[in-house]
């Protein structure tokens, strides 16, 4: 039968969960996987987890994205829908076995753009109450006309939703982009505090970045289980003991 | 004043002063003639001069023929499923339901929130938040609950298309064959169900008679509800 629900701030896991959120150009993605690399070497047992959600939810997300077909209330529900899969497939499992699990963008990317998009600040937090609190999040605060020359120096073309198109701020996608954009730190900014997220000078380098976040996640990780030997040595005992 | 209202946090970017038409629910487990009446009712206000739009769970163009996939592998977790069902809901609210209410319909809904809670609550979704997740569902006009109980229950569904796996809850694993699990599974379901009678305002049915009888009791609590809309004839 199926268990009761359990709520945020409710789970008790011997894992744990670093997440990273920020705007696009803020730099969180490689902050994570530098992160990753490391407590990889230092004989963590490490599972690293995207948005690839059930093709099932994600071809009607594709879908209603490609034809323009969402609202604000169906984007943002679909959007929890593929959360949901992720923390019961994905972030759970791993939490219960003891890993440390790493997320790229969070229920705080939801926040932020569903109540950019008109949806109630408080419908949203509720909606994501199933979520397992993290045991940190990064909060990498970007400058908006910092972020905009990193991203429009190298990426593909923004995509609709993303620029915020739907909101109809500007007919031009960069400029709506840009707007966008502005409106999603503001939200951030306000969650610093809600939630606790733990801030990132995101101009500076990304050494110096890299050095304070792990300087953050070594003090969260004690008492979390390693893997006994490193990998490498690992491999080396194996090949010992197949000799005998 | 505005005559429909939201449930709780409402939908962004509504005006329900648009909204003039009548939102009329359908409730009831599985196999309870809940679609028999829907068509029948239709029939009739149609031919009364009203404008009828007809509709039910899981025939959104954003997220129906998906849902009823993942029905089929049964393989997305219980939170995951909760919300899946809501964003069909949400897309049916917004995209049909509403703009059929601004343009005067009656619409006739084949189950609402309510069965869609039920399901979830006994799969293990917390009360308490499904009600919030759905405060953006419209409070509809009147709610039928077609109400019978777990003997007659069997007997119709054998006589129809039998036990499936679904309507069953067999995903619950909650007995070793088909009728132990739909007896089983069902009564939980008519248990959420009439928790919610007074909480929500159901108007109870008695669905065990025959259709003509039922039909007959549907009809005339109707009545009353569009009769200052006036009929055409």
């Amino acid at each position: 039968m199926a268990g009761a629900m359990k709520m945020y701030g409710k789970h008790r896991f011997p894992g744990r969960l670093f997440v990273v959120e920020g705007i696009d150009g803020s730099g969180k993605s490689t902050q994570l996987i530098l992160l990753k690399k490391w407590l990889e070497s230092e004989g963590y047992v490490v599972y690293f987890s995207e948005w690839n959600s059930s093709p099932l939810v994600r071809d009607v997300t594709k879908r209603g994205k490609k034809k323009h077909m969402l609202t604000p209330m169906t984007f943002s529900l679909i959007h929890a829908t593929d959360f949901a899969d992720r923390t019961e497939h994905d972030i759970i499992p791993p939490l219960k076995a003891g890993a440390v699990v790493l997320a790229d963008r969070y229920i705080f990317t939801a926040f932020a753009r569903d109540v950019v998009r008109g949806v109630s600040p408080r419908w949203v937090r509720g909606l994501y109450e199933f979520a397992v609190k993290p045991t940190v999040s990064f909060y990498f605060r970007t400058p908006l006309d910092v972020a905009m020359k990193r991203i429009l120096g190298g990426r593909d073309a923004i995509k609709y939703y993303e620029a915020g198109m739907d909101l109809a701020l500007s007919d031009d996608i960069e400029e709506c982009f840009e707007l966008f954009q502005g409106k999603i730190i503001d939200q951030y900014e306000n969650m610093v505090h809600e939630f606790g997220l733990v801030p990132i000078d995101a101009i500076r380098s990304i050494e110096e970045q890299q050095a304070e976040v792990r300087r953050i996640v070594m003090q969260a990780l004690e008492g979390t289980k390693k893997t006994r030997i490193r990998r490498w040595l690992d491999l080396a005992s194996l090949a010992k003991d197949s000799r005998v | 004043m505005a005559r429909f209202g939201f449930f709780g946090e409402g939908l962004p970017g509504i005006d329900l002063d648009e909204l003039k038409g009548k939102l009329i629910v359908l409730e009831g487990t599985d196999g309870v003639g809940r679609s028999t009446h829907i068509g029948l009712l239709k029939q009739w206000l149609e031919n009364n001069g009203h404008a009828v739009l007809d509709t039910g769970m899981t025939r959104s163009p954003l997220a129906g023929k998906r849902l009823k996939q993942a029905k089929e592998g049964h393989t997305l977790g219980a939170i995951t499923m909760s919300l899946f069902y809501a964003t069909d809901f949400a897309d049916r609210l917004e995209n049909e339901i509403i703009p059929a209410l601004r343009a005067g319909f009656i619409v006739l809904t084949d189950r609402y929130i309510y069965s869609l809670m039920a399901r979830a609550i006994v799969r293990g979704a917390d009360p308490e938040w499904l009600r919030e997740v759905y405060g953006f569902a419209l409070k509809p006009d009147a709610i039928f609950y077609l109400r019978v109980n777990i003997d007659d229950l069997v007997t119709r569904v054998l006589q129809s298309t039998g036990f499936n796996y679904w309507e069953s809850g067999m995903d619950l694993h909650m007995g070793e064959d088909l009728y132990e699990s739909f007896v089983r599974y069902q009564r939980w379901l008519l248990g959420e169900f009439d928790k919610m009678v007074e909480t929500y305002g159901f108007d109870i049915v008695d669905a065990s008679g025959t259709i003509e009888e039922v039909f007959l009791r549907l009809r005339h609590r109707i009545q009353s509800i569009v009769e200052h809309n006036g009929d055409a004839r």
